[in-house]
Order: structure tokens, then sequence, then C-alpha cells
């Protein structure tokens, strides 16, 4: 199964909660990381999910690591492979 | 004059923390049929489902199946001659052997059950669950049977450590080394006797599979299951319905290689990379079956429609994200149900 059809397939609640019916984790993530969650669904990469963060949140400072750092936590998971870098568009 | 509604005998009233699946199976039943005339059979006059009075009428008590086969017919027989009994669904492994032997005795009473051949029964045993992985290309876990110490001592050769030591019919116990081994070889051997399986422990998410074969190599239906909340014993107390197709494909490979006839519930491990190893088969529906009717699947009403020579319509989809929460109340029950259980061990209300 492609990263892409397990994000497509995750249930997101507008409150930031997460179920994975591959699995049956949940999780819950704040706003920012529903963001990004919404965004990789789309099929954006790490440049473009950037860009719509500043967008949409008051933020300042490096948004790589903070990004490189939710990844890492989605692989951790299970949510996207091991391989997952999230540069693909 | 009304129809005479179906007459299903459901075994397994225990309702514990640790519970027996009758209660479930008989939820389901209600759900998709309220007029289906429900007869428990039970084992313990404080069996929890028999006080259900909202779920069951009829319950009657059976004698173990361990006291003799004659004494447990010669209940069967009395309980149809009194009720009749058009289908009967065991719940209970240690009693699947004695309807096994009985079947063809129930089917010349006219009563119906769905069960699995003894071929069947046997290869999905703990101890032959290699020969089960071989032949239907699911993955096993490294596992043994023993009878001695001598066996233990040297099994590791074959079955490395950690391994869980394991009875016949219940209970695991993780063993790091021989000597844990040892302890729980003897704790096994004091409660459930010889042979005793060992099982190299595949680190991982459990996951559980309720399925239903048609005895062909088909597959009924199936519905996967991720536990949420364990008790102290690991039993699920909390569990979600999940959708993998590599999950569901398993049910499918077991049906195919078995030709599988009833229930049963498949536990799997599911290791970092994703797949899923096969620690064991139950021949029997599993006490969370209730959440198969919650999703959307009633398996139980399959199985009484199969058992009747019907094909279930009861499709092939489920609701994923469905979950199961236990809870445990106190039932109010009336003395006279309880006498009644004690002294002629039958109630009808």
């Amino acid at each position: 199964m492609s990263s892409a059809t397990h994000l497509k397939d995750l249930a997101l609640s507008d409150t930031g909660f997460v179920f994975d019916p591959y699995t049956g984790a949940t999780f819950t993530t704040n706003a920012t990381g529903l963001a990004i969650l919404q965004a990789l669904r789309e099929g954006l990469g790490r440049s473009a999910i950037i860009d719509r963060l500043r967008e949409r949140f008051d933020v300042h400072g490096d948004l790589e690591s903070d990004i490189t750092e939710f990844y890492q936590l989605l692989r951790q998971h299970g949510v996207v492979p091991p391989n997952f870098t999230g540069t693909e568009k | 004059m009304s129809e005479r509604p179906l007459h299903v005998a459901v075994t397994g009233l225990n309702a514990t923390d640790n519970p027996a699946p009758g209660v479930a199976v008989i939820r389901a039943l209600r759900d998709a049929d309220p007029s289906i005339r429900i007869i428990g059979l039970g084992y313990d006059a404080l069996d929890p489902g028999i006080y259900a009075t909202d779920l069951v009428r009829d319950v009657f008590l059976l004698p173990y199946p361990s006291q003799g086969l004659t004494a447990f017919w010669s209940r069967l027989e009395y309980v149809h001659s009194k009720l009749g009994i058009d289908v009967i669904i065991p719940t209970l492994d240690a009693e699947l052997p004695a309807f096994l032997d009985l079947e063809p005795k129930l089917r010349a009473l006219g009563i119906k059950t769905l069960l699995p051949t003894r071929e069947q029964f046997t290869l999905r045993e703990k101890g032959r669950l290699a020969q089960l992985g071989a032949k239907s290309g699911i993955r096993v876990p490294a596992t043994a049977v023993v009878n001695t110490i001598e066996e233990l001592s040297r099994v590791h050769f074959s079955v490395p450590y950690p391994m869980y030591v394991k009875g016949l019919y219940y209970g695991a116990t993780l063993a790091m080394n021989l000597e844990d081994a040892t302890h729980a070889f003897y704790k096994v051997v004091a409660q459930w006797g010889i042979p005793v399986v060992v099982q190299t422990q595949i680190l991982g998410e459990e996951f559980n599979i309720v399925a239903l074969g048609d005895g062909e190599g088909g597959l009924v239906g199936a519905v996967g299951m991720k536990k949420l909340m364990l008790t102290d014993k690991g039993k699920g107390w909390a569990g979600i319905t999940v959708r993998d197709p590599a999950l569901l494909e398993v049910a499918q490979q077991f049906m195919s290689a078995t030709k599988w006839r009833g229930p049963c519930e498949i536990e799997l491990m599911r290791d970092k990379l994703g797949h899923y190893h096969l620690i064991e088969i139950n021949p029997r529906f599993p006490a969370w079956v209730y959440l198969s009717a919650g999703a959307g699947l009633n398996l139980p009403y399959a199985a009484v429609e199969l058992a009747q020579g019907k094909q279930p319509n009861i499709g092939t989809d489920y609701k994923v994200g469905t979950l199961f929460v236990r809870i445990s109340i106190d039932q109010i029950a009336s003395i006279t149900d309880f006498q009644n259980m004690v002294t002629t061990g039958e109630v009808s209300r």
C-alpha cells in the first residue's frame, strides 16, 4: 500500500482526532499537525507545506525541523513507511 | 395460529472478566431477529448469562463434557425433548470435541450445527500451527509441542527464547530462559496436562479476526479488530474494528487451506514491517463477536442461517472504526431462578 493511499484513508476530525483504519491506532494532533496531514493527503511536498503553514498560522523561525520531527512521529506510528521523507509531490 | 419461531441453543453463558462468547452470540442473534427463541446452555448456576432475562428465556445446565459423553448427550436430548432445538451454536473450546462426536446424533434428531470436521479442528490445534502455516502460506512463529522437561530443555534450538509456554486450551506465559520456561511448564501441566506448546514471541501489535467459513473454502465474512484495552488477564476490554486488506487476506488464506466450516477467531501479531504472524486459531466465536453485529456484519446470525442450509445475506462490508467497550454491571436476579438452577438445572421464564 502506498503512503498516499494510507494517508487518504486516515479519518481526520476537525478536533484533531486521527484514526488509522489499517492499524486501529488513534492519535490526537493540534491544528498545525492537522494542517500538515491534510496537506500530505493532497500530495503537497515539504516546501509547499511550509508555505501553507506560513499562510495559515502565525509562525516564526525554522519550520523545517518541526516538520522533520512531525514526519518522524508519523513514521514511528506506522502512518507512513520508514523511508518516507515527505518530499514527493 | 402464529408460526413457531426458530429455536437456537447457545452455550457459554459465563460472562466474567474472562467471558465466554455465549452472551455476545445471543445479543447478535437478538439484534438480527428478535423472534428467535434462545435456549441458553450453561455449566454453572451462577453463570451471569443465565440471569440476563432480557436476552434469554430458557436456560438449562449441562454437565461438563469431561464427565462423559453419555451424560452430556442425555442432557441435550432432554433439552430437545422439552423445547425442541433447531440449531445449536457451541462457543467453548473444551466442549467442541464432544459436539464433534455427537454431530451425527444431533443431525439425526434434526438439530442443525455449523461445526468444522475433525480434521479441520485438529489442523488448527496450537501444536500444529507450523503445518497449518505451510499449507496456507500464513506466517507462523516457531512453534513446538513438548511433553517432558528434557524436551523443553532442548527446544530452544528450534524455538528460540523469548517464548510463550501455553496449555493446549488456554493460557500463555512468557519465558525468557529455561528457568522461566520450566516454571511455566509445570504450571501448565498442573492445570491442563500435557502436551505443552511453546512458541517464539513475535514483537508487534496484536490483531484479531472473527471469521465465518462456509466449509468449502469460502469466507462468508470476517471482521478485523485491534484491542484498545486489556484486562490483567490480557483479555480485550475495549477494541475497534480495522480494515487492512492484508489482515483479511489471512482469513481468506485460512479458509482456502482448511475449508473451515463455521466460526473461528484468528489471532495475529503484526510486526514492525507490517507482516502478520499467526499465533492461534480459536475454533469458535470470540467473546467480542457482538462487535461484528455492531459494525454491520452479523456473523452469529449468518452462522445460524448457514447451519440451516440457507445462503446468508449479510453483505461483506462492515463499519471501520466501530468500538466495543465492555462494562461490568450488577444484574438483579430472582431467587426463584437461582433455586431452580441449583436444584433442577433449568429455568423457563
